[in-house]
């Protein structure tokens, strides 16, 4: 009897984690066709054609046409393209930002780490969408403005949670021997610690993604970014919000869900990868 | 939290100052002071690095190509756009502490008076949606965390995941689309009725110009402090106290009451009063889809129109703001937790 519980039970697990995997293999591969597709599309998506402006969504243009009768669907796809790359980038420069300044305030003396604490504190002490917005006047608006604004300030809490790793590893014996036997302290920081810190990093790493996607949406909304010509999420939903008030739904709806579900599928592509570092916590 | 805690130990910044909450408000006060004071330095910076001409700002194009020479050296001269950047941020500073914070350019007012109004209208906004979004977070973080993996802790998760994906200005789109331009209960934007005189504003009026901005404000505000508060409530209902509860015969309500509840509520707090800033963040956003005239607004105004003083302004005013959120937060630390009180921890 209670070998058949045990075998359900594992059937359950594995088609459990059977499903799991299926769904985070749909996710990335959507994520990989939205960045494919939209850079494919990227000219088509700036394509006017004012025989079929203000259609709603109809079997060929599946998010309706606007004013100018630019297809939504490909514009849409062409702008989301733009912020999953985007994001990456960005996102990938703040984890490294992160990293080294996480390891430095522990490893560089009170000093040193005295100052990354100071500045971890000051980018978190500015409410993050005025810090963006102050970055892109300095960069005088534009592309340039949007990529440092995201890559710049998304680095702090990953910093912090190193940083604390740190000194967490520096107190344990097998750093402090190698430190008693004259190995240098660079040599134990990318040595002995980094490859500790490297699931952390990983980690922080992958959940910082969503946040730099919908940051760039939020700051081209705004007005800050990108150029009004260029395919970006942000600009659509902009120019979409002069029409609300006139009855087009489907120049707001169709491409805020299909941001959504972008970012929805960073999180839980992230969670999944996440929960597999960590082995501890599988079964769940 | 945790990381910040074990962080202490290296007797930098805390608790460890000050044995008594006296000590630790003076203490926590000045850290605030020179934050603030750090934070207009850098915004400052970044706003004098701008290749944006201070000139053809405040003067307008046309104007300043009508002037003579001369004319443009004396006003480089009368604003001081040639002094070295210390110099200018020190003028700026000590008018600051006078209560002078310049004039706005768009607004042609004291910059001061523009935040103070403006701050006053997203000041509903803002400690309404805070008070929502915390309360209904930490409830619903409360009853997932009772009991991990029933339905209630998937339905809490998975909103709190799609909340934490959904851009606010989105959420506050739709809101306008369902409930002000389709079943038109409430008014499409900003924050009083049109062509009614400042006196004749009935405080519904203001009410309901405020509910779909706050609404959108609070749906995307709760995703954090709920997850967080679940997964606080998770570890505790499944430690050895709750554990030994349960021997004693103790009913699962009192359990979640006594000493769920009570361990929860000091990490909850803490969280939603640092995300005093992130309200700010969203309400940017949120106010521009509104059009409603707020501080977040303000903000993109400025910053579209090159309104530097009216920028450096608010950015100050925000960053105090949220600086004062985290200081409330480790007092209520110092007064709630019995342990920091006594000066006992660790």
């Amino acid at each position: 009897m209670s070998g058949m519980k045990k075998r359900e039970n594992g059937k359950r697990l594995g088609n459990r984690r059977l499903f799991s995997m299926g769904l985070f293999g749909a996710s990335v591969l959507f994520l990989l066709l939205v960045a494919v597709f939209g850079y494919v599309w990227q000219d088509a998506a700036s394509v006017t054609d004012f025989s079929r402006k203000n259609l709603p969504p109809c079997a060929g243009y599946l998010f309706g046409t606007d004013w100018m009768g630019r297809d939504m669907f490909v514009r849409t796809v062409a702008g989301l393209s733009m912020s999953i790359r985007l994001g990456l980038l960005t996102a990938a420069v703040s984890a490294v930002i992160a990293f080294l300044l996480g390891l430095s305030a522990a490893v560089l003396g009170r000093a040193v780490d005295g100052l990354v604490t100071l500045l971890i504190d000051l980018v978190m002490g500015i409410p993050h969408m005025l810090l963006l917005i102050l970055i892109s006047f300095a960069c005088g608006k534009g592309f340039w403005g949007v990529t440092l604004g995201i890559a710049l300030t998304h680095w702090a809490s990953l910093a912090r949670l190193i940083r604390g790793e740190v000194f967490q590893l520096r107190e344990s014996p097998y750093i402090r021997i190698a430190g008693k036997l004259g190995k240098s302290r660079a040599y134990l920081a990318f040595h002995h610690m980094a490859p500790n810190l490297l699931p952390q990093f990983i980690t922080g790493l992958i959940l910082m993604f969503p946040h730099a996607i919908l940051h760039e949406a939020s700051i081209t909304f705004l007005g800050f970014g990108l150029s009004p010509e260029e395919p970006a999420i942000g600009i659509i939903l902009s120019e979409s919000m002069k029409y609300l008030a006139m009855g087009k739904w489907w120049l707001a709806l169709f491409p805020g869900l299909l941001l959504t579900a972008v970012v929805l599928m960073f999180h839980y592509a992230g969670q999944t990868i996440c929960r597999m570092a960590a082995p501890g916590s599988v079964h769940e | 939290m945790g990381v910040g805690r074990r962080a202490h130990r290296s007797g930098r910044t805390g608790h460890g100052t000050g044995k008594t909450v006296w000590g630790l408000l003076a203490f926590q006060t000045a850290r605030m002071a020179l934050l603030v004071a750090l934070v207009s330095i850098l915004a400052f910076v970044l706003l004098s690095v701008s290749p944006v001409d201070p000139l053809q700002t405040n003067v307008g194009q046309a104007a300043l190509g009508a002037m003579s020479p001369e004319q443009v050296e004396r006003l480089k001269g009368y604003w001081g756009v040639d002094l070295p950047p210390a110099e200018r941020y020190l003028s700026w500073a000590a008018d600051v502490l006078r209560g002078d914070m310049g004039t706005s350019l768009l607004y042609r007012r004291p910059v001061a008076e523009v935040i103070w109004e403006k701050l006053s209208n997203s000041l509903w906004l803002l400690a309404s949606s805070w008070l929502l979004s915390g309360l209904l977070g930490f409830t619903l973080g409360v009853l997932a965390g009772r009991k991990r993996g029933r339905l209630c802790d998937r339905l809490v998760t998975g909103y709190s995941l799609l909340a934490a994906s959904t851009p606010a200005f989105w959420t506050a789109m739709v809101l306008l689309m369902v409930f002000a331009v389709y079943f038109k209960w409430f008014p499409i934007g900003l924050s009083v009725p049109i062509g009614v005189t400042a006196e004749e504003i009935a405080l519904g009026d203001r009410i309901r110009h405020a509910v779909l901005p706050a609404a959108a404000l609070s749906l995307t505000g709760i995703s954090s402090v709920a997850l967080h508060t679940r997964e606080k409530m998770v570890s505790i209902m499944e430690s050895d106290f709750v554990l030994f509860a349960r021997a004693r015969g103790e009913s699962e309500t009192s359990i979640v009451l006594r000493h769920g509840l009570r361990n929860v509520l000091i990490p909850a707090m803490t969280l939603q009063f640092a995300s005093i800033s992130e309200i700010i963040g969203g309400s940017v956003l949120v106010e521009q889809v509104f059009s409603y005239p707020g501080l977040g607004q303000a903000a993109v105004t400025a910053g579209l129109g090159s309104d530097v003083p009216l920028l450096l302004g608010i950015t100050v005013v925000t960053a105090v703001l949220a600086a004062s959120g985290n200081l409330a937060a480790s007092i209520l630390y110092g007064i709630v937790d019995p342990r920091i009180r006594k000066g006992a921890a660790r």
